[in-house]
């Protein structure tokens, strides 16, 4: 089975992330893979083992995020492929989608095409059902499990209220979400490989597309306004005593 | 303007954020409420009375089950023939993907998780959270429609002014499909942390009750699990009380105390509340990027150097096995319950 996942690569959740100049910075914080991409990662190793066959790691993005891409074959990935053109800096979600289909179609299409549920940056979550439907394969999203018989894959989507089953034949995109399985640690064996891996960088010449252009732009960042954050600490002689201030203290904020 | 709102349901449970989108969207014209599915007629009675001008239903045996790609398309040919300048959504799983898809059928974009919605000239502006909250930003889409999530208990909720009627239209679904759906398992309770004005968390704290002693024959994961359910039927019990629902952190979850649909945070939900009350959660920045927009944060935890108190309003350094059931007393009496 060909399996491709889908990753990005992000600012760190730790990161101070602010405005400067009208552009977001994130100082010097590492970027990381997207810690929701790292179960896409995982799902598709489970797959792998399951069904035998082939993961690549693809994604779009600057040089820098072939550190992502080296973390997807730490994890154990076959390969990876880096999308990266100067005219990809403004892209939206759609235009996000076109390009992962332009790839997929030219690494030579996918039995199944693995995405997190969302970005940390963006965090629109809609580029796995856009690529799906710009391919025209099936999208089979928020997948906590994942089953393959006989050309069909059949998913569990973890919904608010409860667990829906939806299956297509393949080839498929999914999304996955937690409960998917804990990412696998990345192991010596596979860090000293991915060290060494060579990843191809393919322009949009490359995968014979153009750069979409953006429908969606940003017209204004900004920093919300600071909360009020200076804690008060409720203390009492017993635990009937600070919940009955506690008690207080809530009525009075009015929010019930 | 004519604006379409799709009604966002679950078996006939409305995403009330819905109703928020109907009256966001009366602001701009014209409320043109969708309503898709089976056996639909309350829906379809309760938009008039939020407020819709026109209710078209897309009544479909083939729509019973939700299924991101004949509602995608069934959506995509209303707008295609009727040209709405706006379509909003309430921010749901399903919204997401049916949005998604829909953008692409009709070369526009989609706004999600929208939190602020004003008119600049003859643009929309949309204002949305980005980097897990950090930062806001204001985007316009160039497409038409324009299509815009909105995120829940933001924009003001119309009235409902009972017996109201409109212009009732019947639209054509779309049945193409390449998936099927098999049915769902319910959740073991419904959670619904976005539309919640009160959450009540957990973290691995409610595990941490050594005077409870666990019924005999259970191994030490078993006991620890159970520990955790006493700790988490008190939070439950304070929860009920405040009509709220019971949230959880990542360890929590992780260790088998309670399901994924009840996680807060980086990886499960970011929610909103009015009130939320953090009990034995420590508070990694994961757990903290989901709840720190509450209205009023409320911390209790053994460890008076635990993260959490800097992001809370008020906290209190203590046992939690002692403090939720006292809290819980403690507001029935003032609340006079």
């Amino acid at each position: 089975m060909k399996i491709i996942a889908c990753i990005k690569q992000v600012p760190d959740s730790e990161a101070k992330v602010k405005t400067e100049g009208g552009q977001v910075s994130w100082g010097d914080a590492p970027l990381v893979i997207n810690p929701f991409d790292e179960y896409a990662v995982e799902g598709a190793l489970q797959q792998k083992e399951a069904s035998g066959g082939t993961v690549t790691a693809l994604c779009v993005g600057g040089e820098s995020a072939k550190d992502a891409l080296k973390h997807a074959l730490a994890m154990g990935a076959d390969d990876a492929v880096l999308v990266s053109d100067a005219a990809l800096n403004d892209i939206d979600t759609v235009g996000a989608a076109r390009v992962l289909a332009a790839a997929i179609n030219k690494i030579g299409g996918a039995d199944m095409v693995i995405f997190g549920r969302q970005t940390l940056d963006n965090g629109a979550g809609l580029t796995p059902a856009q690529t799906a439907r710009i391919i025209g394969w099936p999208m089979l999203g928020l997948a906590g499990q994942i089953k393959v018989d006989a050309g069909s894959v059949s998913v569990e989507r973890v919904l608010e209220e409860g667990r829906q089953t939806v299956s297509a034949k393949m080839p498929v995109v999914l999304s996955v979400v937690q409960s998917i399985g804990e990412p696998r640690y990345p192991s010596f064996m596979g860090i000293r490989k991915a060290s060494k891996a060579t990843i191809p960088v393919w322009s949009l010449a490359d995968i014979n597309t153009a750069a979409p252009a953006p429908v969606i732009t940003r017209t204004e960042l900004t920093t919300p306004p600071a909360q009020e954050k200076e804690v008060e600490m409720i203390t009492g002689e017993s635990a009937a005593d600070i919940a009955d201030k506690l008690a207080d203290k809530i009525l009075a904020e009015k929010v019930l | 303007m004519k604006t379409f709102v799709y009604i966002d349901h679950f078996k006939g449970e409305v995403q009330p954020a819905s109703w928020e989108a109907i009256g966001l969207a009366k602001n701009y014209g014209t409320a043109v409420a969708l309503v898709f599915g089976a056996d639909t007629d309350e829906i379809t009675k309760a938009a008039f009375e939020y407020g819709a001008d026109e209710v078209i239903v897309v009544d479909d045996a083939a729509l019973t089950d939700y299924l991101a790609e004949p509602y995608a398309s069934t959506l995509s040919a209303l707008a295609a023939s009727s040209s709405p300048d706006l379509i909003l959504f309430p921010t749901t799983a399903r919204t997401r993907e049916m949005a998604a898809m829909s953008a692409v059928d009709l070369s526009t974009g989609v706004l999600t998780d929208v939190t602020g919605f004003e008119m600049n000239g003859d643009q929309f502006v949309a204002t949305r959270p980005i980097y897990e909250g950090k930062l806001l930003e204001k985007t316009v889409c160039s497409g038409k429609p324009v299509m815009a999530t909105i995120r829940g208990r933001v924009f003001p909720k119309p009235a409902r002014e009972s017996g109201k009627t409109g212009t009732l239209t019947k639209g054509v679904a779309k049945t193409d499909t390449l998936s099927t759906a098999h049915g769902y398992s319910a959740a073991e309770s419904a959670v619904n942390l976005g539309d919640a004005a009160v959450i009540v968390s957990g973290g691995r704290g409610v595990s941490n009750n050594p005077s409870l002693t666990p019924p005999a024959g259970m191994d030490e994961k078993q006991a620890e699990v159970w520990r955790a359910q006493q700790g988490f039927a008190l939070i439950t019990d304070l929860a009920v009380l405040l009509g709220g629902a019971v949230g959880a952190s990542r360890a929590a979850v992780d260790g088998g105390y309670i399901t994924y649909a009840h996680q807060v945070g980086q990886t499960g939900k970011v929610v909103t509340p009015d009130l939320y009350i953090a009990c034995g959660i420590s508070g990694a920045i994961q757990h903290l990027v989901g709840m720190r927009n509450a209205k009023v944060i409320v911390a209790i935890n053994k460890d008076a150097d635990a993260p959490v108190f800097k992001q809370a309003r008020y906290g209190v350094v203590g046992d939690l096995f002692a403090i939720v059931p006292a809290l819980t007393e403690a507001m029935k009496k003032k609340m006079g319950k």
